[in-house]
């Protein structure tokens, strides 16, 4: 605890960098899930492609995506968008999915009256199809976020700063401390973003939160890597 | 259970910029067909025109193409050969999305975008069309008053709302931007039995005021016959197999599909275009009922017989409130004495009521449906005029019959 209050300004800093590494992927991976969903929601073959694409690119490890990338986008091996780039195509391919499930979710009877309304395709998508989307790929979302948030860490075998530096630095020091700062600071951020998304959620919803108990869409786990059984 | 009378010109409504009204035929099929790529066409060969400010109702089993039908008037469903045109034009020269905002449409359920409230869902044409939000608000708020719903309503989700409610919201949007056509897919079929009729009655008053020019879709003939101004019969493969207004294809049906169709009740049915007028009404023997016992003074009203308790005990005596309103019968031999074993009081509950106005169908429901054979006739307040006897009901029916056979044909009246 000494250690934490006397480091706390390097934890914070830290933990910042951190955010922004997991948080960056996260928005970008929405901007482009959402267009490919509905693409392969339209065309059955493109939707087969890039679904099949997607898990292929999930199974590349991310510590080689993260030695790979310099040399493909020409950065430099301790960028930020290294990380970035990286948490981005996992991201999109996870979501990519879940975005499919959300906007199938979405009530055809539904779909067909706002058609049938005057709504044009696009404006269609925009006003009916992304809302009501939300609650499924708000579940998709909170997976993503959690992996996002554990998968920074690797960054720090790179030299990457963020919580990772704790596991890394204190496993050469041979200081336990140092790790269990590192763990919980990053199950902190991942409980913390969770909480954030399921406000937003809440916040893009108001429909679900009336009187009648709506079956509300699944909502994920959290699976973060940290173990509670660490802390000494 | 009247048709609609066609109260005024629709010609005066509000049109849509899109589509003007154009003499009567509003909606015309010519030569359409819809093919999909295995078996036989959905809709074949399909030639119907759609009288302006008019009811008319698709019936038919499922798979007869009726809602393809329907559907290819807002374009929702692409003719393979054919045109439709619409106010004279045809429909495949407007852009979809204009052709859609300028029809109402209504559906089974789950119509309602569940993320809007009432009243933003009432707005959704309207905004769409570009109206200001406040007007177009203070317009929805209007037509939930027009469709039976009170303002406070708009401000729920459609997921708290009844089905029948929900229905309601889904007509009162289809009529927000005053569409001169309404288009409407079984939209009564899934609430249940007393909410449905109250809505079929709700839209006919509806229509004698707006005079919409409605194509409704149904499963059921009993709701084609009640609604419609006209009624298109569909038979399987997508054919009309008969298109002409309900009384006749009760009266008349063109072949064996319509008639089997239509039904074993079909002559019952068709008394429901038969004016009750002709039946004579006697005086209902009757007394006077407290809601336990009999009371002192029998009500004098007309149409009442008042008998003394147990004046002979061998006819049914029919109880009625203090203001004159049937409550039940007596059986013959009761006494009517508080306390009678029977369970729930001596009272046996009456048939249904035939009111003054009704068709020849109520008069005979009434009195078949009532525990002692005299069929309750009440006028419009609820209150006794008398009884009617089922066998008088026949030779009225009879009499319509001879009447019609020496006009000639048919009855006119529903043009």
């Amino acid at each position: 605890m000494q250690w934490f209050l006397a480091n706390l300004p390097q934890v914070l800093a830290l933990s910042g960098s951190h955010l922004v590494q997991a948080v960056v992927p996260l928005a970008l991976s929405v901007v482009i899930a959402v267009p490919l969903a509905q693409l392969a929601r339209l065309n059955k073959g493109l939707g087969a492609f890039i679904l099949s694409a997607g898990s292929l690119l999930y199974t590349v490890p991310s510590l080689a995506l993260f030695v790979i990338l310099p040399g493909i986008l020409g950065t430099k091996i301790l960028d930020f968008a290294n990380i970035i780039v990286a948490l981005t195509i996992y991201a999109v391919a996870l979501l990519v999915r879940s975005t499919l499930d959300a906007l199938n979710s979405v009530d055809d009877g539904v779909r067909q009256s706002a058609t049938a309304m005057g709504f044009r395709p696009l404006q269609r998508f925009l006003a009916v199809d992304l809302p009501l989307s939300v609650p499924v790929l708000f579940s998709g979302l909170r997976v993503i976020s959690v992996s996002n948030i554990s998968l920074v860490t690797v960054g720090a075998l790179l030299g990457i700063p963020s919580l990772g530096f704790f596991f890394t630095d204190g496993l050469q020091r041979n200081f336990p401390t140092e790790i269990v700062v590192g763990i919980v600071g990053t199950l902190v951020l991942a409980l913390l973003m969770d909480l954030v998304l399921v406000l937003l959620q809440r916040l893009l919803t108001p429909w679900l939160r009336t009187a009648t108990p709506a079956p509300t869409a699944p909502t994920a786990t959290p699976t973060t890597a940290a173990q509670p059984g660490v802390a000494a | 259970m009247a048709a609609p009378e066609a109260v005024r010109s629709p010609a005066g409504n509000a049109a849509n910029q899109t589509i003007s009204q154009a003499g009567s035929a509003m909606v015309q099929f010519q030569g359409v067909q819809k093919a999909y790529q295995a078996g036989r066409p959905a809709v074949d060969n399909l030639n119907l025109s759609i009288d302006a400010g008019r009811i008319t109702v698709f019936v038919g089993p499922s798979g007869c193409g009726k809602t393809t039908s329907l559907r290819m008037i807002n374009r929702m469903v692409e003719p393979t050969a054919g045109t439709i045109t619409v106010g004279g034009r045809d429909i495949s020269t407007i852009p979809a999305h204009q052709l859609r905002r300028s029809m109402g449409y209504v559906m089974q359920s789950a119509g309602l975008l569940p993320h809007r409230t009432v009243l933003d869902n009432v707005t959704t044409v309207l905004r769409l069309n570009r109206v200001p939000r406040a007007a177009a608000r203070a317009r929805a708020a209007e037509l939930l008053e027009t469709v039976g719903l009170s303002a406070d309503m708009g401000k729920r989700y459609p997921n708290q709302l009844s089905g029948g409610q929900q229905q309601r919201v889904g007509v009162a949007r289809a009529l927000a931007a005053d569409p001169p056509i309404l288009l409407m897919d079984e939209p009564f079929s899934a609430v249940d039995p007393v909410v449905r009729a109250e809505l079929q009655q709700e839209l006919l008053r509806l229509q004698r005021e707006l005079a919409k020019t409605i194509i409704f879709v149904t499963h059921d003939i009993d709701e084609a016959t009640l609604l419609g101004d006209k009624v298109a019969v569909f038979a399987t493969g997508g054919r009309v197999a008969q298109y002409a207004d309900p009384e006749e294809i009760l009266r008349a049906p063109v072949d064996d599909f319509v008639a089997a169709f239509v039904g074993r009740d079909r002559g019952f049915r068709h008394l429901s275009f038969s004016p009750g007028a002709s039946v004579p009404v006697h005086p209902a023997p009757s007394v006077a009922w407290d809601g336990a016992a009999l009371m002192d003074d029998g009500a004098a009203a007309a149409g009442l017989r008042p008998e003394a308790p147990g004046a002979d005990g061998s006819g049914w005596r029919l109880a009625v409130d203090g203001g004159g309103r049937p409550l039940g019968w007596l059986a013959p031999g009761t006494a009517g004495t508080p306390g009678t074993a029977e369970a729930g009081g001596p009272l046996v509950p009456g048939g249904s009521l035939f009111h003054a106005g009704d068709p020849l169908r109520n008069a005979l429901d009434a009195a078949l449906s009532s525990p002692s054979g005299l069929g309750v006739a009440v006028d419009g307040d609820g209150l006794v005029q008398g009884v009617v006897r089922a066998p008088e009901v026949l030779a009225a029916i009879e009499a319509a019959r001879e009447s019609r056979t020496a006009e000639g044909q048919t009855p006119e009246g529903r043009g």
